[in-house]
């Protein structure tokens, strides 16, 4: 056994992380990790590389008992790690971070020319050619994303553990990653592999184990275990009826209540129109960098506007500023929830009232028990994890800390909400109830935008579907048009390769 | 070109167009006197500031330093007149000294995780208290060894002096450029200004390197006060009051960041001597108040501020922008 974990306890004030749970790696296996969000992966990952010192239970590697007060330390015994919540360092350069604390060097000191050579090497095995002398903050997501995992790879002589690595990636980037990944595992390495995309645990694990509430469930042989048993594991429950396969949406037409007519800004976003009806779902589709998430920012004001108008029933409407849209009733729930969306100091409730508060004024304080009856109905609603509404948010689990970003917006009541990616690093658990969540809004006459990396998903919630291309509208499907090869069809750019991809989200 | 060089672009350029200017003015502006003089009359600034650098690229900050220089110069004066130890042996106790008095300080801010800004304010009183208590008096220095290096200097062709203490400043720069931009323990500190935690599970050992940075800027504010004391000949415990903060400002000025994590050490050399050109310029004036320097090196410290939220903005309007 290449590691072993027995009996591994976290306790944090108030919360016991992990239970006594065990956890085996064998040398050349891909172990999946799984479980709900709040189940204790990460911190289990977290105990494990001396990120966090654990309260009880051992942990060997090679059979030789370890117990790494630092990361360093657990780099030096070959574990490497990507975290999730990424990253590496935004104001170091792209060479820097990969090869952080390993600088070549001659006579004591950095060797740049060595440094940046050892970097477009280790970069060049995922098919990437980047200027690594620029800063890595420079850089999309997806290309930080395949930094932090080169990185990683390196500093794993034995074990390499991946939390989430693709939550940010395309399909074509999954794939680079993943044969990495095979190509480790040949050559020996242990991997442990987090995700909630089933369907990449069920492509690239060997063996799952499953954590629920911080407690070992089980271990299996992936062959062995079929989806609705691993969610059976991993949620205690059955999946009631998946909102995935539920009948689509009634696609018929709507009374239009925005409209966007040669909307666009020069190097973001061409110019397009749109219009959105009363109580509908918009789906946008679109590799990255196709210009998804630009369309939202332009929309609500983040980067305004430079050409074109955008009309209500009433009449035109101004956009120019994230202020002016959210006076307008809109709202935009980002896809860097990380970075764009928490107050990691405040509690969760501070952090759901935070917008309609801003919205009132700070001089009209919402009434604390208004407050606190809100922070109760989300938690139950988007089932979040946590031991009472007055948890900091920094705390939470990875995607319990997405749903709090969505319950803030929620709470707003917005006439239209923007969703980037709403159901990224959820479980599958919570990513149902989202999706009936969505119908429920716009039961309500909520109108939304949906923007989804995940096809199925964006079938089941949307009444049209536009995709998007090297960042101009390519396409816009509607009614029985919508199925996952259309969107596919309208997607694939001819010829294109996924590095020039890549480049073009840079 | 990255962006996070165009600070330290702007601030040569203004450097040189500064220059321009005074020499249009004044042509004996440009001559190795004036060349030689600036270096001398900063040595002591540009030496402090040198470890301010490193200190604010770890996201630091140290308010110690002015008060640790006079602490230097009554140090050294009271230690040569009441006891026979050469000034070198003196020099060495008080580099051990105000480096451990760093250090300290640096261990503090990492164990309480008490922000750098409060421990390093208590530092500068403890620093200036403890100079008061070795003498309230300007004390005098009259070692013949302090003679000679005070009148250690190169001719340069020209007749302007480069003088020892404005080669140690130029030297001191030097290390610094080293430390800060081809060492693995500076390319921690980038790390620690980039973002703790991060920096932490990239592996960054931040106590350690919190020490380090700390226990640094002592040792230079301890050379500086070894330089300044040189410079006057003296040690006096009410004198360079406020140099941290103009230290501070040639840091800035020089394109570091204030928040940390990016930044050039040679870009702070290029503040200091923009500062001390400044202050010639007003004395080859001869009628302008000498209050027009601090005016002057406000309105600059102004503009690159704005300089830097600007850059900010359009690196992210340009990172929006794509590729
Ligand atoms: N620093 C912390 N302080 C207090 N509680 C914490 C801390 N970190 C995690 N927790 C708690 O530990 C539990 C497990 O969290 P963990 O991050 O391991 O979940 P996870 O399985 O990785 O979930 P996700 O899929 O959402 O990433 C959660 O209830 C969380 O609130
Ligand atoms: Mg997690």
């Amino acid at each position: 056994m290449l590691l072993s974990i027995r009996s591994l306890t976290k306790v944090f004030p108030g919360t016991r992380a992990l239970d006594g749970v065990d956890f085996d790696l064998r040398a050349g296996e891909v172990h999946a990790l799984l479980g709900e969000n709040g189940a204790g992966k990460s911190t289990l990952i977290k105990c494990l590389t001396g990120a966090y010192q654990r309260s009880e239970g051992t942990i060997s590697l090679d059979g030789v008992e370890i117990a790494p007060r630092s990361t360093v330390e657990a780099q030096d015994l070959g574990i490497g790690t990507v975290y999730q919540e990424v990253n590496l360092l935004p104001n170091l350069t792209v060479a820097q971070n990969l090869l952080f604390g390993r600088e070549p060097r001659r006579l004591g000191l950095i060797d740049a020319r060595a440094l940046r050579r050892e970097a477009r090497e280790m970069l060049a095995r995922y098919r990437l050619d980047i200027n690594v002398d620029r800063d890595l903050g420079s850089y999309s997501v997806a290309i930080q994303q395949i930094v932090a995992i080169a990185r990683a790879v390196e500093l794993s002589g034995k074990v390499l553990i991946l939390d989430e690595p693709t939550a940010s990636l395309d399909a074509r980037e999954v794939e680079m990653v993943f044969d990495a990944v095979r190509s480790l595992r040949d050559k020996g390495l242990g991997i442990v592999f987090v995700s909630h995309f089933l369907d990449q645990v069920f492509e690239i694990s060997d063996r799952i184990t499953v954590l629920r509430n911080g407690r070992y469930v089980t271990t299996a042989e992936t062959a062995t275990l079929d989806r609705v048993r691993l969610i059976e594991h991993m949620l205690g429950r059955t999946l009631a009826d998946d909102v995935l396969h539920s009948p689509p949406p009634d696609r018929g037409p709507r009374p239009a209540m925005l409209s966007f007519k040669g909307y666009g800004r020069k190097g973001v976003i061409e110019p397009f129109d749109m219009t959105i009806g009363q109580g509908e779902v918009l789906g946008l589709a679109g590799l990255l960098g196709s210009g998804r998430t630009e369309t939202a920012e332009v929309m609500f004001g983040l980067r305004p506007a430079q050409t074109g108008e955008a009309r209500d029933t009433s009449g035109p409407v101004s956009l120019g500023s994230p202020r002016a849209a959210i006076a307008q009733g809109f709202g935009f729930a980002p896809e860097d929830r990380k970075t764009d969306g928490i107050v990691a100091d405040l509690s969760i409730r501070e952090n759901i009232i935070l917008g309609m508060q801003a919205r009132r004024g700070w001089t009209r304080p919402i009434p604390r028990a208004e407050q606190n009856r809100l922070a109760d109905d989300f938690i139950k609603r988007l089932d979040i994890r946590t031991s009472g509404r007055e948890k900091r948010i920094g705390e939470l689990s990875g995607g319990n800390q997405q749903k709090v970003v969505l319950a803030r917006w929620l709470a707003m009541n917005p006439r239209f909400l923007i969703l980037d990616e709403p159901t990224r690093g959820i479980d599958v658990g919570a990513h149902a109830e989202i999706l009936r969540l969505i119908h429920e809004l716009v039961g309500q006459g909520m109108s939304l935008l949906v923007i989804s990396s995940e096809l199925d998903e964006l079938i089941a919630v949307s009444n049209r579907v536009i995709v998007l291309r090297d960042r101009a509208q390519v396409a816009e499907l509607t009614g029985a048009e919508i199925s996952g090869q259309a969107i596919m069809r309208a997607i694939a750019t001819p010829g294109g390769t996924a590095a020039e991809t890549m480049e073009r989200a840079g | 070109m990255n962006l996070r060089a165009l600070p330290l672009y702007i601030t040569i350029a203004i450097f040189l167009a500064a220059y321009v200017i005074c020499w249009l003015q004044f042509p004996a502006m440009l001559s190795t006197r004036v060349i030689g003089n600036l270096l001398t009359d900063n040595a002591y600034l540009g030496i402090v500031a040198v470890g301010m650098t490193l200190v604010i690229l770890s996201g630091g900050i140290d308010l110690s330093v002015g008060a640790v220089i006079a602490f230097s110069g009554v140090f050294i004066a009271v230690l040569l007149r009441d006891t026979g130890l050469h000034p070198l042996v003196v020099f060495a106790l008080l580099l051990a000294l105000t480096t451990a008095f760093g250090a300290a300080m640096g261990f503090l801010i990492d164990r309480l995780a008490m922000p750098a800004f409060i421990v390093t304010l208590a530092g500068m009183f403890l620093a200036r208290g403890a100079a008061y208590l070795l003498s309230i008096e300007s004390v005098p220095i009259q070692h013949p060894f302090y003679q000679s290096l005070q009148s250690a200097y190169w001719l340069m062709p020209g007749k302007g002096r480069l003088t020892l203490i404005g080669v140690l400043m130029l030297a001191t720069f030097a290390l610094g450029i080293v430390i800060a931009h081809k060492t693995r323990f500076g390319a921690s500190v980038m790390a620690l200004g980039g973002g703790e935690a991060t920096a932490r599970l990239m592996g960054v050992r931040q106590g350690r390197t919190t020490v380090l940075v700390y226990a640094f800027s002592g040792a230079m504010a301890g050379l500086s006060g070894i330089v300044f004391s040189v410079y006057t000949g003296s040690g006096y415990s009410l004198a360079t009051v406020g140099t941290e903060l103009t230290a501070i400002a040639a840091v800035v000025i020089g394109g570091t960041l204030l928040t940390g994590g990016s930044g050039y050490m040679f870009g702070t050399l290029v503040g200091v001597l923009t500062m001390g050109l400044i202050q010639t310029y007003i004395v080859f004036d001869g009628t302008l108040s000498s209050w027009w320097t601090k005016i002057v090196i406000g309105l600059l410290l102004l503009l690159f501020i704005l300089l830097q939220k600007g850059l900010l903005r359009l690196t992210q309007s340009r990172l929006a922008a794509a590729p």
